[in-house]
């Protein structure tokens, strides 16, 4: 009886020994990787949704004081629409061509608000009000949160990528985790930060 | 051939050298956190740095916000918001389950400044805010070159800001020591029975070490920690075999100098509870 209990015992034991072991040669990366990213895409997706709220707002305070500006007007409110009426499919980080979409969506939202305040810099009145100062700064806040967050999933997924495509994080897919695919990532060219050549 | 393969070799080299240095984004060299108010571009007084410093520990005493000032004598190339996340959360500035820290950053040379403002309190310390705080207080003595008339009102604008979150808490929740000396006596008293049980005092300190270390690994997250006590638990328990019970203060003081204060070891200096940023915050320039 008790020569049993010992056996079992030493089974458990060893078991535990065994799980803190492999948990040493990471057997768990590849889903706390994954972990990180969905957590870091969703806050991607948090700051783009962030700036798109802003958006309306930008826009009626804009028309208040440059009505005839309709061109740039129309175009961020155009890419607002993109951005928001995207459907973004379940499978988006590892399907290339609707994160493709996604960002070309995003980007094209980012180049139409930064012409838009170029073109506000031609009307001090509505530079000198409180209301526009204020969306101004929570614009550029998101702008750089988005940055942030970009660079964060960035990381992330390199990571996650890097563990699937070596050893022995491969041996571990092919054993445990088949159905993990590689994630797709934000074109680096834009994020790769390049310190700022000094301005004469 | 050989010649050729010689400087294929090193082509090759190069090329990963390249690959190797443009893929990895190099981290700013960050200063070492001295204190609340690290003062690298010289530009407080003694006297404003002492006060400046009572002002944000009496704040962290009041709310747990961690609010630190530093200033910069570069910023390596860097802009200044892409700098401030880096550096805060290089120093984890603001407590590990609320984010609650914030930097004011003043770089004189590129006449630039931000606060940037740790996750948990971008609600309270809006960017509108923030925005708000470095046109109307902090850029006007700057212009005049009274950096530290800027920065002292500064600093009372962005605490006056974060007063609205006043919610005192106990800090670094660390594992109360009474607990654990408890559970040192409790293991060691079912170590006895677990002796008795398996007949061999080999294999009753490794179960008791295993069953410890498993333990302190799920509440303690530290893998190195966990077997540390594992490893005590099992050799004390195996050399009390040869005696009698442990007396109680025998096992306080083996305890003690079994290596635990360093978990809660943040003594008289200052050091970041391990917030994180995320960009939140204003920049300006004059």
């Amino acid at each position: 009886m008790q020569k049993v209990t010992l056996d079992g015992w030493i089974k458990l034991l060893s078991l535990a020994a065994a799980a803190l072991l492999l948990s040493g040669c990471g057997i768990n990366n590849i889903p706390t990787y994954d972990e990180e990213v969905s957590a870091a895409w969703s806050q991607v997706l948090n700051q783009y949704q962030r700036r798109a709220e802003l958006v309306p707002n930008l826009v009626e305070t804009v028309k208040g004081y440059a009505a005839h500006e309709k061109e740039v007007l129309t175009d961020v409110v155009e890419a607002r629409a993109k951005v928001s009426q995207m459907q973004l499919p379940d499978d988006i980080l590892s399907n290339p061509a609707a994160f493709k979409q996604f960002q070309a969506n995003q980007d094209a939202l980012g180049s139409a608000l930064s012409r838009l305040l170029v073109t506000v810099e031609r009307y001090p009145d509505l530079k000198a009000s409180q209301n526009f100062l204020a969306l101004q700064s929570q614009l550029e806040g998101t702008e750089n949160r988005i940055a942030v967050a970009r660079r964060d999933y960035i990381q992330a997924v390199k990571r996650y990528n890097t563990e699937l495509r070596t050893i022995p994080g491969r041996w571990w897919r092919d054993f445990l985790y088949p159905e993990s695919e590689l994630r797709e990532n934000f074109s680096v060219s834009e994020d790769v930060q390049q310190p700022p050549g000094v301005e004469f | 051939m050989i010649v050729l393969y010689r400087a294929h070799h090193r082509y090759w080299l190069l090329l990963l050298v390249l690959l190797c240095t443009g893929v990895t984004r190099a981290a700013p060299d960050f200063p070492a956190l001295t204190g609340r108010v690290v003062d690298d571009a010289g530009l407080l007084s003694g006297n404003v740095q002492q006060q400046l410093e009572q002002q944000l520990a009496q704040h962290e005493d009041e709310t747990s916000n961690q609010v630190v000032v530093v200033t910069l004598p570069s910023l390596q190339g860097y802009a200044i918001d892409d700098y401030g996340y880096q550096l805060g959360r290089h120093w984890g500035i603001g407590q590990g389950e609320r984010d609650n820290g914030v930097l004011l950053i003043v770089a004189p040379n590129e006449r630039e400044v931000r606060i940037e403002v740790g996750y948990g309190l971008e609600g309270t310390l809006t960017d509108a805010g923030s925005h708000a705080i470095i046109q109307d207080v902090i850029l006007p003595p700057f212009r005049d070159k009274d950096y530290q008339a800027g920065i002292l009102q500064g600093v009372d604008a962005i605490l006056g800001s974060l007063q609205g979150t006043y919610e005192p808490v106990a800090r670094r929740p660390a594992v109360d020591p009474n607990i654990l000396f408890m559970l040192f006596v409790i293991f060691i008293s079912i170590g006895e029975s677990f002796a008795s049980f398996f007949g061999s005092r080999v294999v009753s300190a490794g179960v008791l070490g295993s069953i410890a270390g498993l333990l302190s690994w799920m509440l303690l997250g530290s893998l190195a920690i966990a077997l540390a006590i594992a490893f005590f638990i099992a050799v004390f328990h195996f050399f009390i075999g040869g005696g009698g019970g442990p007396t109680s203060s025998h096992g306080r003081g083996n305890y003690r100098g079994g290596g635990f204060s360093g978990s809660g070891g943040f003594g008289g200096g200052f050091g970041g509870g391990g917030g994180s940023f995320g960009g939140g915050g204003a920049s300006g320039r004059w």
